[in-house]
């Protein structure tokens, strides 16, 4: 492979708490500036210091953003992982590697580039201390030259991040220029290369978990409770921040919002339903160890009907799992998760633009459907960066559903807390403080009637539920409708949701040459609405590609449509690492292979 | 539906104590839950309270049933078990015009709910937190709580070897601005400090020992009517007077002390053996301490800090409740929007 324009990506391997992120961002961002559209993945251990990290930054004129699983240009600064990082580096590529480190037996088909790093930077920074931190920024001067990024898009990049620290800029640009010079003095160019284009000109680049915060202030979020975990946190702490700058008053210092850091998650999921109860619009933010702890509440939620907004940020699974690697293993217990006849209703965010609206309309819905509400995303849509279109201003105003006011209760001069009155299984409440003499209610989990009275009787009991599953019907009529896009003729469907979204639209390219022509759906929430049973019945095959080991969407998919389970198949990835293209075009095209065969 | 006779009266705010009752009770007849109930009723009537000003909260047991029984026009939110205070956090900050009153039981507050427990005191969150303390999970018949005194006999023999939990001293050490011990055979002690609680800006934990007659009313038991009878040693008389009455309590001098809450009520503390001051946490602790040495429950306004904080001061909040904000006050102009996008916006043409 020589000449590669805008089609590659870089991998950079560091100790974590090596101050590397500005690093990698800066490369990031000054290919982004060139217009060249750009996604960076950050492969980081469960750990503050000390623990080997990567970063790697795929180059694609084409948009494309998901993982690639090979590398082109390695930058190996970590002597623990330098052997195996450059082992994975195949012909053709190149190394950047800090002169001194382990290295295996390398083929000469690779191009390495063995540089002093210590001895770039050393006059650079006095204080041995920092040069740690700076040494990172002469790689970056390395990679933009021999890939050929404009020096004044690194400047400018790096200025973004370090401005307000003059000091600090000033240090750093040294140490980029020092990387810049050394480079053009002794290497070549690389055959991957940067051209500038326009296709990144009015994009944003944001993270999932920032992009979410967003959309839950505009959603007028008034109440926040969580408790710290990765791969979520960064989600609270996103809305914290724009809350302290947006909606708390400058002149008074007072807030429209409350946020509680609690104790634990299930103190953080009942605090939202004490505050959604009053009528706020509550949400919490958590991952799989925190999920597990909101259950009981959660089945509270759905029997008690109160609306509650809950994000979860998948990670890897089960018990502590693998704390920052992502994944899509929670789906099946979010959808039925605690005891009892329970079912949820379920977001399920591909782009960080969802990640925004979702935001909003978690909130809508949550009320609306008097429901807990799931938003699930994962640590690769959250944690990551990713290049999109600028959020549109919400232009509807807000669903806050059926509450009654006093002015209400005096026009109808009735209230029974859960009859259907519309016949849409969604019933009527009040707030607590409402002034009028029929607005109180109590609220219970335990067995109640239409009036909200306490009883055992197994007609109501069931009449209840039924009524519950009534309202999940409605709901399959107002969440968001999944994307689909036909191939004319095609026998083979694709149906995919959260970040297995990127990887699939790579996937089709790579199969369509190959005469397999494949339609597409991406679900965006549960329940399923009605053209998720067309995509099915309209193809002969429908491959459910998904981010876990049991097939959990496909078993949705058969438990909702059992008549049409056979012709469902499962492409799978479980590892922790973000899914790529290539493995879904092979899992495909393995089992496209055996019906060929059987046939 | 009512429990009590109404006498037909109507307090400062025209309603008769009828309109403070609840549901019929179907705990055991008898049951030291239903006399607390009563107080809380009579407490809530005499204090004029508005009930739909008021939202009650329980967590899971015979004594968190309770909530259903008074205050029948407010609302009410009979939790998980364990986990009322974290709905009393939820509902504070959603509605800080709400008053908050809380029924949880030995085993909800003591045990699977100490952390929250724990919590909703550190935070200051101004509910009033009634512990109904039977010494024994009623509601899934008789086994030992965490308040269990030790030598304490169950109905099956078995005697507690564990050292109890003592809420109120778990509440003075996290710096509860209002600590109370109560029986809820003694209506005359127990309503003041309801009233009390009820003007307190903070959380106001009253541990009422409230017998279990099914389960814990046996020889042997410590927490029977006859051994609490017995062993009730009550630091002080307490008299409520509420700010918006201007009377002044009769004592001769030197026998009483006063503390006068933030909503300007007075608490008058006549005392009794001797001269108890609710301001002295440590002291506090060692009455509590030698009560337990000496088989003693001693009873009364354990510790008062009237001044203390309570979370909205913390979180700075706006006026009106959180909860009924119109979409101007918490939607963002589009402006806001569009400079958050400029600033993510550094792509190249
Ligand atoms: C998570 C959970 N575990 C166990 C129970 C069963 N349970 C119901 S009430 C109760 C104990 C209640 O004891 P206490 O709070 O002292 O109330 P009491 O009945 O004595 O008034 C238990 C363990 C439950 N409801 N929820
Ligand atoms: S079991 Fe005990 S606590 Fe429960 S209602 Fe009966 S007497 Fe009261
Ligand atoms: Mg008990």
């Amino acid at each position: 492979m020589s000449g590669t324009i805008n089609d590659f990506s870089i991998h950079v391997a560091t100790v974590n708490g090596s101050g590397s992120q500005t690093a990698n961002t800066t490369l990031m961002r000054a290919i982004f500036q060139m217009g060249v559209p750009v996604s960076g993945k950050n492969l980081f251990p469960s750990n503050i210091a000390g623990l080997p990290t990567w970063f790697t930054i795929r180059v694609s004129d084409r948009g494309y953003l998901a993982r690639r699983r090979a590398n082109d240009v390695l930058v190996a600064m970590n002597p623990e992982t330098s052997v195996e990082d450059i082992q994975a580096m195949g012909p053709g590529s190149v190394i950047v590697l800090n002169e001194g480190l382990p290295t295996p037996a390398i083929p000469s088909d690779r191009t390495v580039y063995k540089i002093p790093f210590q001895k770039l930077v050393e006059p650079l920074v006095p204080d041995a201390k920092f040069r740690k931190l700076v040494v990172n920024m002469v790689y970056v001067g390395v990679v933009a030259s021999i890939v050929g990024i404009d020096p004044d898009e690194v400047e400018r990049a790096l200025q973004a991040q370090l401005g307000r620290k003059p000091k600090a800029l000033e240090t750093n640009l040294a140490a980029v220029r020092a990387g810049m010079e050394y480079a053009a003095r002794n290497l070549g160019s690389s055959p991957f290369r940067v051209e500038r284009r326009d296709r990144t000109a009015g994009k944003i680049l944001i993270e999932g978990n920032d992009a979410a915060a967003l959309g839950a202030m505009f959603g007028g979020i008034t109440f926040l409770s969580w408790y710290p975990i990765t791969p979520s946190s960064s989600l609270a702490e996103a809305l914290q921040g724009y809350l302290e700058r947006y909606r708390r008053d400058p002149k008074t210092g007072r807030a429209t919002f409350g946020i509680i850091q609690a104790e634990d998650e299930i103190a953080a999921i009942g605090m939202v339903l004490g505050a959604s109860w009053c009528g706020a619009r509550a949400m919490t933010t958590t991952s799989g160890p925190g999920l597990s702890l909101m259950t009981e509440f959660t089945g509270y939620s759905y029997y008690a009907e109160i609306p509650a907004v809950i994000w979860d940020i998948q990670r890897v699974g089960p018990s502590t799992g693998l704390p920052t690697r992502t994944s899509q293993a929670d789906l099946l217990s979010v959808a039925f998760l605690s005891h009892g006849d329970t079912k949820h209703v379920i977001l399920l965010p591909a782009t960080v633009e969802d990640c925004y609206e979702y935001g909003m309309e978690s909130f809508d819905l949550a009320e609306r459907l008097q429901a807990p509400v799931f938003v699930l995303s994962d640590l690769d849509l959250g944690m990551n960066v990713w290049m999109s279109d600028p959020f549109r201003y919400p232009e509807k105003p807000w669903d806050r559903g059926k509450v009654l006011t006093a002015a209400d209760l005096t026009r109808i001069g009735k209230f029974e807390r859960y009859r259907d009155v519309d016949g849409d299984g969604i019933p009527y409440r009040t707030l607590p403080g409402t002034d009028h003499p029929l607005a109180g209610c109590f609220t219970r989990g335990s067995g109640h009637d239409e009036r909200a009275k306490y009883t055992e009787n197994a007609e109501t009991y069931a009449r209840v539920m039924d009524r519950l599953a009534k309202k999940y019907e409605t709901a399959r009529t107002l969440v968001p409708p999944p994307v689909v896009e036909r191939a004319r003729g095609a026998e083979i469907g694709i149906l995919a949701f959260g970040t297995s979204h990127w990887a699939v639209l790579e996937a089709r390219d790579l199969l369509t040459p190959q005469g397999l022509e494949t339609s597409y759906l991406l679900l965006k929430a549960i329940p399923f609405s009605k053209e998720v049973r067309a995509f099915l019945e309209s193809h002969d095959r429908v491959y459910v590609v998904e981010q876990n080991r049991d097939g959990q969407m496909a078993a949705l998919l058969k438990m909702e449509y059992p008549a049409l389970a056979t012709k469902l198949r499962s492409v799978l990835h479980y590892d922790g690492l973000p899914i790529d293209a290539q493995t879904i075009v092979d899992q495909i095209k393995n089992r496209e292979r055996e019906g060929v065969l059987a046939r | 539906m009512s429990t009590v006779e109404s006498n037909g009266d109507k307090n400062r705010i025209g309603l008769t104590l009828n309109e403070y009752k609840g549901a019929k009770s179907t705990l055991c007849p008898g049951c030291g839950h239903d006399a607390i109930t009563g107080s809380i009723i009579q407490a809530a009537f005499e204090a004029g309270i508005a009930p739909h000003r008021v939202a009650k909260l329980s967590g899971i047991g015979c004594s968190s049933k309770t909530p259903a029984y008074f205050l029948g026009r407010s609302h009410g939110f009979n939790a998980v078990h364990g986990r009322m205070p974290s709905i009393a956090t939820g509902v504070f900050v959603a509605n800080h015009g709400l008053t908050m009153l809380g029924v949880s039981g030995d085993g909800d507050t003591a045990s699977i709910g100490l952390g929250q427990f724990l919590h909703l005191v550190r935070r200051n969150v101004p509910l009033v937190h009634i512990v109904e303390n039977n010494g024994v999970y009623g509601l899934t018949k008789g086994q030992f709580s965490a308040t269990a005194d030790v030598g304490s006999k169950a109905k099956s023999g078995r005697v507690n070897e564990l050292m109890p939990i003592d809420v109120c001293a778990l509440a003075i050490e996290l710096g509860c601005g209002f600590v109370a011990r109560s029986f809820s055979g003694d209506p005359k002690q127990l309503r003041p400090i309801l009233r009390a609680a009820f003007s307190h800006r903070g959380t106001a934990v009253i541990d009422v020992i409230s017998p279990c007659v099914t389960f814990n009313n046996h020889e042997g038991s410590t927490k029977s009517y006859l051994n609490v009878k017995e062993h009730d040693a009550p630091l002080h008389d307490i008299t409520f007077v509420p700010h918006y009455e201007n009377i002044e309590v009769d004592y001769p001098p030197g026998e009483t002390r006063e503390v006068t809450l933030h909503d300007g009520s007075r608490i008058t503390l006549r005392k009794l053996e001797e001269d108890y001051d609710p301001g002295d946490a440590l002291r506090a602790l060692e009455v509590i301490h030698r009560g337990r040495q000496e088989d003693k429950f001693v009873t009364g306004i354990l510790y008062l800090d009237p001044d203390k904080d309570s979370l909205d001061a913390d979180l700075h909040l706006v006026d009106e409740p959180l909860a009924t904000l119109p979409l101007e006050r918490v939607r963002p102009p589009k402006k806001v929007l569009d400079e958050v996008m400029s600033s993510l916006m550094t792509g190249g043409a």
